[in-house]
């Protein structure tokens, strides 16, 4: 892919805004990749860029927030053994991307200087009751027919791999070829390595996209503190933070210009009412809930995915003692509330399938939101807008299919046209 | 020749009313729909913000679904008769499918709370369609109560064991004077056909489509499915007989 050439300004487009103390700094030149979301998604494609040796910059008011989707993410790389009808494509993209995550991770090490918890020793699929079994049989017959490498358990050889599951785990499927990561890791990381490769992070929110035509060219900034448009808070926003109130006047917190612009903006693209409507993506926030339990050594060594009666619960071990459950999923639009109840159903499937987990120290409960599309597949491309690409609408994937979104976007998935096509923001667009 | 089902005072052509429940993505979902050729669709209102955009409601009214809100996940006539109120606030419609289930591991309908809620939600004006067992006595006791329908079960919510006791819906479609919905455990096509050859007025179902490996397909089989029971129902199936009958006589 060629990047657009950059147009030329008008003279009253300022490349810098005025020093004021309410202005966040931006960069004195225009960049060559501007990125709009420091989730784990936008500072992945950042330093994908800036390993390339382009000039890069991410907008966010509170990169690496708290509020990121990553943050509450368990990290499941885990394209086989999340494989559910209908949705083929999203495993063609799994898989892809998932092919891409050992030398994304090595890379990633290497430049940061982080361990990033990468490890690969498979995801178990076990079912607890009868009814849980049948359907992980019919499950079974499905992956076979799709050629994925799966292999059938008796309850007892699950046991033997993991000692701690419950007798009454009736049997399992074993992905061999599944991994995991921890995503809070992978995002201190990424920090790390922007740091080092000096890409420019701008605390402020994006107001607006700056064009010359049709070409996007740079994007507005809001004024510092201000919510320009009355959207729901966004990463990094402190909840409780007195909103500043437009005063019909346009947000003038100075203009990033920019030869490409991508938004990564999470369960909040949908949101961004500072786009042009027609380049609005059809995303919109999907509520889960995860907690953190901590114990001195690891008790499983795989992630452990399970149905008990028919509710899925996942159990994710790190290499510290940590365990991951996880997780609801909940259309509640842009509540992140952490409920009794959710933890309460994560508590009651993660216990019957490994009844030692309420022995455990509880360290963290989150609740995240999930940037959902309606095909469930992922938002990556160029947009209508020449200028402007989209990496968002991940769901539940968006930590397994960064390394695929970043190669996508930097044009580096090689021959990987049918990959491209299926995460294309131009396929909502006939439906407008 | 109109065959409008009549809840309510509101008339649908389509006897087959969805579930939302269970699809792996809107989409999905919405292809499901549209082949299903339902007009009234029931969506849970727990985890449910009516006011969010691009949710499951977007999808209804995208298709011009008419929204039957109802109360699963309630244990209580009194969460029930909250939830029910909070779905009429967000979504302007005084009808809800009301579900009181007993416990979580069969999922099957609580009786007593369930006519305590019907009769305190048809006396604040709600146009109310429980969710019962089949249970004939019980039937007749929530539309003596002022309830617009009844909806049966087949088998517990989810488990498509079809219909498990006909002739207990039998005994309800012949002293219901208000429609009989066949509600829960439809497997399979042929489940949704034999509860309209039993005379019931519709069928709801959710998981059947929303959880086979084709969800369109099966949408589409079952609105066929419940055209084809229909039909039988009004054609009038021929006796039962021990013997051979010759389809064409051989002594004119």
């Amino acid at each position: 892919m060629s990047y657009p050439a950059v147009p030329v300004l008008s003279a009253d487009v300022p490349a810098v805004s005025a020093p004021s103390s309410d202005v966040p700094a931006v960069p004195a030149a225009p960049c060559d990749v501007l990125v709009i979301g420091g989730g784990l998604v936008g500072l992945a494609a950042a330093w994908r860029a800036a390993r390339r040796g382009l000039r890069t910059a991410v907008v966010d008011p509170a990169p690496a927030s708290t509020a990121a989707a990553s943050h509450a993410a368990a990290g499941m790389l885990a394209p086989v053994s999340e494989v559910t009808y209908t949705e083929e494509p999203l495993l063609r993209l799994g898989l892809a991307s998932l092919e891409r995550w050992p030398a994304f991770a090595a890379e990633l090490s290497a430049d940061s200087g982080h361990d990033l918890d990468y490890r690969t020793d498979g995801t178990l699929e076990v079912a607890f009751g009868s009814d849980d079994l049948a359907a992980l049989d019919e499950l079974a017959g499905f992956m076979g027919r799709l050629g994925l490498p799966v292999e059938r358990l008796t309850g007892r050889e699950c046991r033997r791999l993991e000692p701690m599951l419950a007798p009454a785990v009736r049997g399992g499927l074993l992905a061999p070829g599944d991994a995991w990561v921890d995503p809070r890791r992978v995002t201190r990381a990424l920090l790390a390595a922007l740091e080092r490769r000096g890409v420019t992070m701008v605390p402020a929110r994006a107001a607006g996209l700056e064009r010359s035509g049709e070409t996007v060219v740079g994007v507005r900034l809001a004024p510092a503190g201000g919510s320009p448009d009355g959207r729901p808070p966004s990463p990094g926003e402190p909840p409780g933070e007195p909103s500043g109130e437009l005063s019909g006047e346009p947000p003038h917190g100075g203009v990033i210009l920019a030869e490409r612009v991508i938004l990564a903006a999470g369960a909040w693209s949908g949101a961004a009412r500072w786009l042009p409507p027609e380049v609005v993506p059809p995303v919109r926030p999907v509520k889960g809930q995860i907690m953190r339990l901590r114990s001195p050594e690891p008790i499983l060594r795989h992630c452990v995915r399970g149905s008990v009666h028919g509710s899925y619960v996942y159990l994710v071990p790190r290499g510290d003692g940590e365990l991951v459950l996880g997780a609801t999923q909940e259309e509640l639009g842009f509540d992140t509330r952490v409920t009794a109840g959710g933890l309460w159903e994560l508590l009651r499937d993660a216990r019957e399938l490994v009844p030692g987990v309420t022995e455990l120290e509880l360290a963290d409960v989150v609740a995240g939101l999930r940037p959902g599309t309606p095909d469930n597949l992922p938002l990556i491309g160029p947009t209508v807008l020449p200028g402007l690409s989209l990496a968002t609408g991940h769901h539940r994937g968006g930590v397994l299919l960064t390394p695929l979104t970043t190669a996508l976007l930097m044009d580096e998935a090689g021959d990987h046209e049918e990959l491209a096509a299926l995460c294309s923001p131009l396929r909502f667009q006939e439906q407008r | 020749m109109d065959d409008d089902l009549i809840i309510g005072g509101e008339k649908f052509s389509s006897r087959l009313i969805m579930g939302t429940g269970g699809a792996p993505s809107l989409e999905v979902l919405d292809q499901a729909l549209v082949a299903s050729g339902t007009e009234l669709t029931t969506v849970a209102m727990r985890r449910l913000d009516p006011s969010s955009r691009g949710s499951v409601l977007d999808v209804l009214r995208a298709r011009g679904i008419k929204v039957l809100p109802n109360t699963a996940g309630c244990f209580t006539a009194g969460e029930a008769v909250l939830t029910a109120r909070l779905a009429r606030e967000a979504l302007e419609t005084d009808w809800v499918k009301l579900e009181v289930i007993s416990d979580e591991r069969t999922l099957l309908p609580d009786p007593i709370e369930t006519f305590d809620a019907a009769e305190r939600l048809v006396a604040d004006g709600f146009v109310v369609l429980p969710y019962i067992g089949d249970d004939p006595a019980l039937a007749r006791r929530l539309e003596q109560a002022g309830c617009a329908a009844v909806m049966p079960l087949g088998a517990p919510i989810g488990s498509g064991l079809g219909i498990r006791n006909p002739h207990n819906i039998e005994l309800i479609v012949e002293a219901a004077g208000v429609p009989v919905i066949l509600d829960a455990g439809i497997g399979t096509a042929s489940d949704a056909a034999l509860a309209m050859e039993l005379g019931c007025d519709a069928v709801l179902l959710a998981t059947a489509v929303t959880r086979a490996q084709r969800p369109d397909l099966m949408a589409e089989a079952m609105r066929l499915a419940v055209r084809a029971g229909r039909a039988a129902r009004q054609a009038g199936r021929i006796p039962r007989r021990r013997y051979a009958e010759a389809s064409s006589p051989m002594h004119p």
